[in-house]
């Protein structure tokens, strides 16, 4: 007989060593739904149960779901757990639930454990982070805490892999039993609440209590519950007189009463317990008001100069080979339309997407570093007084750092913002950060305008420029922040309330697996807009209406009899483009780009990159007719400089480029995140609003820049 | 003498939490282990004077706003 897929799921307090349970489970076989950033996304994986009494092996499903210290939630991924677990149908509901919990924090951990315990899914106790507890001189004696709480509870040591073949029995044992034991619940309903739990029992056909208050309590938060299901219950509410709030207060103080005794019985203490020791003499250090600011400078240095100066070299090889590789499909596939469509257009495209893992791969590792570590707990700290004057939450940090690579997984970050406020506001400008899709075109202006000078001795100029247009950008990000909370009503007080984890040293293997997993989904989901778009920018600039292009092509021959032959080939590119599909539509487009200094050739290039910034340069190339590689930023370079405007002086004056480089530090032109936007927001007005004052954000500054430099 | 709150605390001392002020604030203090009879400690301020740090029951470190503080009461 062949025995189903078993599936579990992993709950537990944020800090208690879920995810790194998951990890020892599950080792490699495991994915994410979607792009990973340091939040919990609903990560799942699997691992082979080996048989016993010759039974045969079975294979269990692990969901790693969000940390949260309680089944309330309190933000929008903690909000993910009940979601599930209180879902029958849920293709994701478990047959057993192990809740990971801190052994040196017994009492607050068993919070959530007691209400998981209530909702009557079989569930096992893995009792992690021992060694703490024994550096705090706390004993837990885990056969006595099995006795009181009436589940199975298992030692581990998640981070050594301690203790998990134990834990897979228990799950195995759990899962297989054909009798359920009898249940403990931990909260006895009192006053009318039985009335009001019968009645909603009867009309959803619930058997579990606490599930049913569960109805009552967070029904809004329930995506299975239709509207009218969710009235009928606010009526019942009415009827008994629950007060929500009241009740909440009421049964978590109610828990630790029932949880007190149980930790006294099963852990002993020896004297006073504190946190270790190394924890309080570095915070000391990071969280002083000058040797707290100067460490996360120079960390955020360090990240600067990795992301730009140590990741160039992995990236001008990946450029070069690139390159070589495109030239060599072009020789080896027969010439043609085919050949073109694939070198120029697919080719040239994905080169442009390889070419930021090195920066992706290495933001992603580091910024995963400092969370395990447990330092980005108290960079949230220190910032957080700052980042209030604009409206947004020391937890905004992470997101506005990450949006250096990339603002989607950026963006995906801010689930662990509690306030809607502030995690709108955080979305809203984490696009201004400037994401490694905008250093291509910095670079290649910076270098058409700006002399390779010494300043001081020690500073480069093109640097100090590059330097400041980030600067800008984190500038303009928190301006427009501050702007936009006197816009957005504010409907709940904004709160902090963090943990601060003991320091650890990382786990390098899941590190590891943090820039694997960024790398991985950053190809795919970026890989996939570039390639339809440079598939459909080939066209459209390759083909033009009617017989425009041919007679345009004769007209550029026979303007220029004695010419050079390559002279004349890139004068009839020019032209052909000039009357393709494409430059019909800069040419549409350019009366709005004339008062910001741009002509119908940047007006493609603009278009283009509405899809994904990455796209302008490799757009210039191909715009510019620029034989060989066109990521080749020199040859560019060296083309635009050539570039003659209407009244013959050159095109790409300094005014013209500060008004490109002001223009894509704000305008947001990445479909991606407008994506990630849609997704996080659940509608359109967001995203819409966002393009629009990025846009015309982005406009006006560009249009007062040349403006003034012209 | 009007009551204190955990905002009023000096660097390194001890108190012990009475009870709450904001109902909807508690509720969040309660799951992060704030249990009225648990004692409390300040351990650290952020540079700029807010958030602070406390040692919660010996247990462990919760980071929180002032005005999260200053609906703590303690004795």
């Amino acid at each position: 007989m062949k025995q189903e897929n078993i599936k579990i799921a992993l709950v537990g307090n944020p800090n208690a060593g879920k995810s790194t349970l998951f990890n020892a489970l599950t080792g490699l076989r495991q994915k994410t739904g979607n792009f990973p950033g340091v939040t919990v996304e609903k990560k799942s994986g699997t691992f082979r149960l080996a048989g016993s009494n010759g039974s045969s092996d079975r294979d269990v499903t692990v969901v790693d779901l969000p940390g949260t210290y309680s089944v309330y939630p309190k933000s929008a991924d903690e909000g993910v757990v009940m979601d599930i677990l209180a879902n029958p149908k849920h293709p994701d509901y478990p047959a057993a639930v192990v809740v990971v919990v801190d052994a040196s924090n017994l009492q607050r951990n068993l919070l959530l454990f007691t209400e998981i315990s209530d909702l009557g899914i079989p569930t096992i106790l893995a009792l992690n982070m021992l060694d703490v507890a024994a550096s705090m001189k706390l004993t837990v004696n885990a056969v006595q805490l099995a006795m009181q709480l009436n589940v199975p509870v298992v030692k581990i040591n998640a981070r050594t892999s301690e203790g998990i073949p134990n834990l897979q029995q228990a799950i195995r044992q759990v899962v297989e039993q054909t009798e359920k034991p009898e249940q403990k619940y931990f909260y006895v309903p009192k006053g009318n609440e039985p009335a009001l739990i019968e009645e909603v029992k009867e009309l959803h056909k619930l058997d579990n209590d606490y599930v049913a208050l569960q109805y009552v309590c967070q029904h809004d938060n329930f995506s299975f519950l239709a509207q009218p299901v969710r009235a009928k219950l606010d009526s019942l509410i009415e009827k008994y007189e629950f007060d929500e709030t009241g009740f909440l207060a009421d049964e978590t103080i109610a828990r630790y009463k029932t949880i007190k005794p149980i930790v006294e019985k099963s852990v002993k203490s020896e004297g006073a317990t504190e946190q270790p020791l190394w924890t309080r003499k570095l915070d000391k250090i990071l969280l002083h008001p000058l040797w707290g600011y100067v460490t996360f400078a120079l960390i955020l240095m360090v990240i600067f100069q990795a992301i730009f100066a140590w990741a160039s070299y992995p990236m001008d090889w990946l450029d070069e080979n690139t390159a070589s590789f495109i030239s060599w499909v072009k020789e080896v596939l027969p010439k043609g339309v085919l050949n073109d469509l694939i070198t120029d257009g697919v080719l040239a495209g994905i080169g442009g997407v390889i070419i930021f893992i090195p920066q992706i791969a290495i933001l992603f590792g580091l910024v995963s570093v400092l969370e395990e570590s447990g330092y980005m707990a108290r960079v949230m700290v220190i910032m957080d007084k700052v980042m209030r004057r604009f409206g947004l939450n020391g937890r905004s940090v992470v997101p506005l750092i990450s949006g250096v690579a990339c603002a989607v997984p950026a963006i995906m970050t801010t689930r662990s913002i509690s306030s809607r406020h502030e995690r709108l506001l955080t979305i809203l400008v984490t696009p201004i950060m400037s994401c490694s899709a905008r250093l291509p075109i910095y670079s290649i202006l910076i270098a058409l305008i700006i002399p390779s000078t010494k300043v001081f001795g020690i500073f480069n100029m093109q640097g100090l420029v590059l330097f400041g247009l980030y600067f800008l950008g984190l500038a303009g990000a928190l301006a427009s922040a501050w702007i936009l909370s006197l816009f957005i009503k504010r409907t709940e007080p904004g709160y902090f309330m963090l943990e601060m984890p003991t320091y650890k040293v990382p786990r390098w293997g899941h590190v590891g697996f943090m820039m694997y997993d960024s790398v991985k989904s950053f190809v795919l989901e970026a890989g996939k807009v570039i390639l339809a778009i440079s598939i459909v920018l080939w066209v459209l600039s390759s083909y033009g209406p009617g017989d425009h292009m041919e007679v345009a092509e004769q007209q550029a021959v026979s303007a220029m009899p004695q010419a050079p032959e390559e002279e004349v080939a890139a004068a009839v590119a020019s032209a052909r483009l000039e009357s393709s599909y494409a430059g019909n539509f800069g040419r549409f487009i350019e009366p709005v780009i004339r008062p910001l200094g741009y002509d119908w050739k940047i007006g493609i290039a603009l278009l283009a990159s509405f899809a994904a910034r990455e796209v302008f340069v490799g757009t210039m190339a191909t715009i510019y007719s620029i034989s060989g590689d066109s990521e080749d930023v020199l040859t560019v370079k060296e083309r635009l400089v050539k570039e003659k405007n209407d009244h013959g002086g050159p095109m790409y004056t300094p005014a013209v480029c500060y008004s490109l480089l002001i223009f894509y530090v704000f305008a947001m032109m990445c479909m991606s995140t407008i994506a990630v936007v849609y997704r996080e927001t659940h509608g359109w007005k967001w995203p819409l609003i966002q393009l629009g004052y990025l846009m015309v954000l982005a406009y006006v500054s560009a249009f007062s820049v040349y403006q003034l430099m012209s | 003498m009007s009551v204190r709150t955990v905002s009023q605390l000096q660097k390194g001392e001890k108190a012990v939490i009475r009870s709450f002020t904001d109902r909807v604030m508690s509720l969040k203090l309660l799951e992060m282990g704030c249990v009225p009879g648990c004692e409390v400690r300040l351990d650290a301020v952020a540079p700029l004077g807010d958030p602070i740090c406390i040692n919660v029951g010996g247990c462990y470190s919760l980071s929180l706003r002032l005005n999260e503080a200053s609906t703590i009461e303690i004795e």
